[in-house]
């Protein structure tokens, strides 16, 4: 195949991001301690100015390039998006964060910069090759991120933790990979479909194949009974890393998943014997595990984290649906619940300050009493988390619940519905502690107006687009393109 | 022409966009505050007069309709419109708003900007539930009710707020979730979450039995029937008297008003199958839950307990008709008893609201709910006791008060059903007037007993001005209910008419 120059035109926003991550990279080593600023800055210019290439490259039609193992397509540029500009938000909350704990270091915005480059690769991926590489490339980032604070032993072992089951996880997402591609002696996903389309394939080695597919996947999104990591790494990695951790990634996982299976296997879906009976199993637990767990748990980020394990398994419903509307619902609840989960950890690095950290749900207590406003937002983020109208988080609720019911899973979308009532508990938990209770802790809360504001507007989007859900709604179909 | 102006998007919007507003004023200016949120609150009752009178009471259609796309992807629109059942609601809803406004105006002084901004958001929200014509904007804004509930009973409330404002939000919770799967499952059936477009579609009775039952856990919550009304006393007697006076005049009727809107018209051969159920429960409600009321040692207990019952003569009303047009052709009867649940719902709204204020009236002087801890009031407050007695008279089914009407109503419509249901219901004029003049008797009356009771002073202005309002009103609707009773003539002809087609 002839190299082009103007094939390099849709890969711009990689590009571009590995030009600024080398850029933050080299100007970090040349700046003095008190002009560390100057990283920060660049970085955050630098994802606007990609979120802006990756716009300009954007289009309806869809490109495959460098022998098919890239593509282009209008899923890949909203996810990108979402991903750049979710990023943008997590690290303006967490630069205070990391100024007052002395982990203010060009190397947080590095490799940050490289997770995200991994993200879309993996957005962009169309074969098991482009996908394992941004897949590794992602997560030997944030293994790094996780122990960002190497004088905490929580930091350390969460990392440690996190890299030994993700590596195993991507050694069964090889296993996988290498199976069916021994039997369809393809990786690249357009192909895989037609190979599997016309069955010329070994059904057993498949379906091992699909498995062991899954359940790297599972593990990547934290689903159970593959979700051990979360609670742990949640918990003991900075705050700052985990608002980055629980946000964009989830919209790269959701990409995974959608390249996987559907890019290539979708025609294996059907029943029990393919990924749809799967993911039925993988979403009723995480669903009810998820819930549950959260129930008992003190500490906030723990809790956060079985939350995100009950969302995951929302978004499997949409995904298993196999419908376009379905793809649709379960795009649109990724996007939301990266935002939710953002603001929600924004909101605890604003409680938080030098020498203290808040992590408890106690911490919460009485929040409406020392700043009113920001006892708002949380309030909005809790209830949209809940799934409670006018928030969006019951839109996101709502189409995937959609999805399921028009492919005659009702009783699915009941276990959904029964779940999510257990889940409203500890949410409205949350708002209680914020409402009835008195502060424990008096201090005034000392937030930067930079992070004031994209909290504010964080937690009012909420509100926004629960009222008018048409926008983004319209927009993931499009993606999805049906 | 009036009737053009999109009215009810203005009495929607109007409070709650006030109420942010008042959100955002603080309580730096804790009067001018008060004084904002009092405007709003009227000006919204005036906004929604025209419902009333520019109302077409010849016809059964929607009225006012409003009507543009929300979310086109999945065909939901903001659909808006009223006819002779929730027109009604709507004016209770805004006549009683600013009552609560006012009635809370000394009372909080715990950031009375975000307690009255509750109330407003809460106003505009219930007058969305019964407006909406949109299945999905339907549910949007009766789950949205959920939060400032959630939050005025929290924040404001009593000792066991937190208990009793948690227990309220998952038992509504877990009502209504099903009720969502039920309505995606019809649209999937219909094609669209137009309300009116469901009450056309065929359905099986195997499906109309298991909607119907998605629908009943939603709506006997929120009525709230035996023997899931446990939430109500605790949340009644926890929450500040301003929230339950909402609770008792306004949301407990949306649960009523959710079995006319949906359950008989989208499922009437299920609710004919099923009626015996409905109709058990609510004579358990009415009979049962009549005695526990005349044990209560705690006023609002008291009042709460008896608005359960109350509310069990709206649903028996609404459910009888299947065997009053069994017995006979004429649907005269089964009218009766669908405008009298109707006439009882608005009188309740006007009596429930008056008794709970009463009580906050005392719990402000002496900080007790408690019966024993009064006696003699009257001797001390006279003018108070004048409205308790009168509106405790109403609460009984005096004739003459509004109370009375919609009972004799329901009452009238049963014997044409069954006499043993006209039997047991009619054992209410006993037992309710048992149980709410006894705690008048030892409230009200007898010697002053305490030191407490002594140092009362009577009512001031404002509440003078609010129980005012609330008798006028009961008086009115109990001497000349007709004008109530025209106005949804029409519409519950029709709903009959409807539900007298079987489905199947």
């Amino acid at each position: 195949m002839q190299f082009d120059a103007t094939q390099l035109i849709p890969v711009l926003p990689e590009i571009s991001l590995l030009t600024l991550a080398c850029l933050v990279l080299l100007v970090d080593l040349f700046i003095r301690e008190e002009q560390r600023i100057a990283s920060y800055v660049i970085t955050q210019v630098g994802l606007l100015v990609t979120v802006a290439v990756t716009l300009a490259v954007a289009g309806s039609e869809t490109q495959i390039l460098f022998d098919g193992s890239y593509i282009r397509d209008p899923m890949s540029d909203l996810l990108k998006v979402g991903v750049l500009l979710v990023t943008f938000i997590t690290f303006l909350y967490a630069k205070d964060y990391l100024i007052q704990r002395d982990l203010f270091k060009g190397e947080f915005y590095t490799l940050g910069l490289f997770a995200v480059l991994g993200m879309t690769v993996m957005i962009s991926a169309n074969s098991f090759l482009t996908i394992y590489l941004g897949l590794e490339l992602l997560a030997l980032c944030l293994y790094a991120l996780v122990a960002f604070n190497r004088d905490s032993p929580q930091g350390a072992e969460a990392g440690m933790k996190y890299f030994v089951l993700g590596a195993l996880a991507s050694g069964m997402l090889l296993y996988g990979i290498s199976m069916i591609y021994g039997t369809t002696g393809t990786i690249q996903f357009d192909e895989l479909a037609q190979v599997v389309s016309k069955g010329d394939m070994n059904q057993i080695v498949m379906i091992f194949g699909i498995v062991f597919l899954v359940i790297g996947l599972a593990f990547k999104l934290g689903a159970v009974p593959f979700h051990m990591w979360v609670p742990d790494v949640y918990h003991g990695a900075p705050t700052a890393v985990v608002a980055f951790l629980a946000s964009a990634p989830k919209i790269a996982a959701f990409a995974l998943a959608m390249r996987l299976l559907v890019d290539g296997l979708a025609e294996l879906n059907g029943g029990w014997q393919g990924w749809q009976g799967m993911l039925i199993i993988l979403a009723v637990l995480s669903m009810g595990v998820g819930n549950l767990i959260a129930i008992a748990q003190t500490n906030i980020k723990r809790m956060l984290a079985y939350s995100t394990i009950s969302h995951v398994g929302f978004i499997m419903l949409g995904i298993l649906a196999g419908t376009k509307e379905g793809y649709t619902a379960a795009m649109f609840y990724t996007l939301v619940y990266a935002l939710m989960s953002a603001g929600a950890f924004g909101i605890i690095i604003a409680l938080s300050r030098k020498g203290f950290e808040a992590e408890n749900l106690d911490d919460m207590k009485g929040l409406n009493q020392r700043n009113p406003w920001f006892a708002g937002m949380m309030l909005l983020l809790m209830f949209s988390m809940a799934g409670v109208p006018p928030t969006v988080g019951f839109f996101a609720k709502l189409f995937v619940l959609d999805a399921v019911i028009s492919v005659d899973l009702t009783w699915l979308a009941l276990v959904g519905v029964a779940f999510s009532i257990i889940g409203a508990f500890y949410y409205i938990r949350v708002v209680k502690l914020i409402y009835f209770d008195q502060p424990e802790d008096e201090t005034p809360l000392s937030i930067g107006v930079d992070t004031q504001v994209m909290l504010s507007i964080n937690g009012l989007s909420m509100l926004v687009l629960g009222l008018f859900p048409a926008g983004l709604l319209s927009l993931c179909a499009a993606a999805i393109g049906s | 022409m009036i009737a053009d102006w999109p009215i009810l998007s203005l009495t929607v919007w109007l409070p709650i966009v006030g109420g942010f507003m008042v959100l955002a004023s603080g309580d730096r200016e804790a009067n001018a505050t008060k004084w904002t949120a009092l405007t709003i609150a009227i000006l919204t009752f005036i906004v929604s007069l025209p419902l009333w009178f520019a109302f077409d009471s010849a016809t059964a259609d929607m009225q006012f309709v409003e009507r543009v796309p929300w979310v086109p992807g999945f065909d939901i629109e903001y659909y808006m419109g009223v006819d002779g059942i929730s027109m009604p609601l709507i004016i209770l809803t805004t006549f009683i708003t600013p009552l609560v406004v006012i009635a809370g105006w000394e009372v909080i002084q715990y950031r009375p900007s975000q307690y009255m901004a509750a109330f407003l958001i809460m106003e505009g929200v219930m007058v969305g539930v019964f407006s909406a014509l949109d299945a999905m904007l339907f549910y949007v804004f009766w789950e949205a009710m959920l939060i400032p509930m959630f939050l005025i009973i929290g924040v404001w409330g009593g000792p066991n707020r937190v208990y009793a404002t948690i227990k309220f939000f998952l038992y509504t919770f877990f009502g209504s979730v099903f009720m969502l799967v039920a309505l995606i499952y019809m649209y999937f059936q219909s094609g669209s979450f137009d309300i009116l477009g469901f009450h056309t579609l065929k359905l099986g009775l195997t499906e109309q039995i298991l909607i119907f039952i998605a629908f009943l856990l939603a709506f006997a919550v929120k009525v709230p029937m035996w023997p899931v009304h446990t939430w109500l006393p605790d949340a009644h007697v926890e929450a500040p008297t301003g929230g339950s006076v909402i609770l008792a005049a306004i949301m407990l009727k949306i649960g009523g008003y959710g079995f006319l809107r949906f359950s008989l018209p989208i499922t009437p051969d299920a609710s004919h199958t099923l009626d015996w159920l409905i109709i058990g429960m609510s004579l358990i409600a009415v009979v049962y839950i009549g005695f526990v009321a005349l044990i209560q040692q705690d006023m609002k207990k008291l009042i709460a307990y008896s608005s359960i019952a109350h509310m069990g003569f709206v649903t028996l009303g609404f459910f009888i008709v299947f065997i009053i047009s069994q017995n006979s052709d004429d649907i005269s009867g089964a009218v009766l008893g669908i405008e009298g649940g109707m006439v009882q719902m608005v009188s309740h709204g006007f009596i429930s609201a008056a008794m709970f204020l009463c009580v906050g009236v005392l719990y402000d002087r002496l900080h007790s709910r408690e019966i024993k801890d009064y006696g003699g009031v009257v001797n001390t407050m006279p003018v108070f006791a004048a409205f308790m007695v009168f509106f405790a008279m109403a609460n009984a089914g005096l004739p003459g008060t509004s109370g009375f009407v919609g009972e004799f109503m329901v009452i009238l419509a049963s014997f044409q059903a069954d006499f043993w249901y006209a039997f047991l219901a009619a054992t209410t004029l006993i037992i309710g007037a048992a149980y709410t003049l006894w705690m008048v008797k030892r409230v009200v009356f007898g010697d002053v007993t305490s030191d407490g009771v002594a140092s009362l002073e009577d009512m001031n202005r404002r509440e003078f001005i609010v129980l005012g309002t609330l008798a006028a009103a009961v008086l009115l609707l109990g001497l000349w209910p007709a004008p109530l009773v025209e106005v949804m003539d029409a519409s519950v002809n029709n709903l009959l008419q409807h539900i007298a087609v079987s489905k199947l």
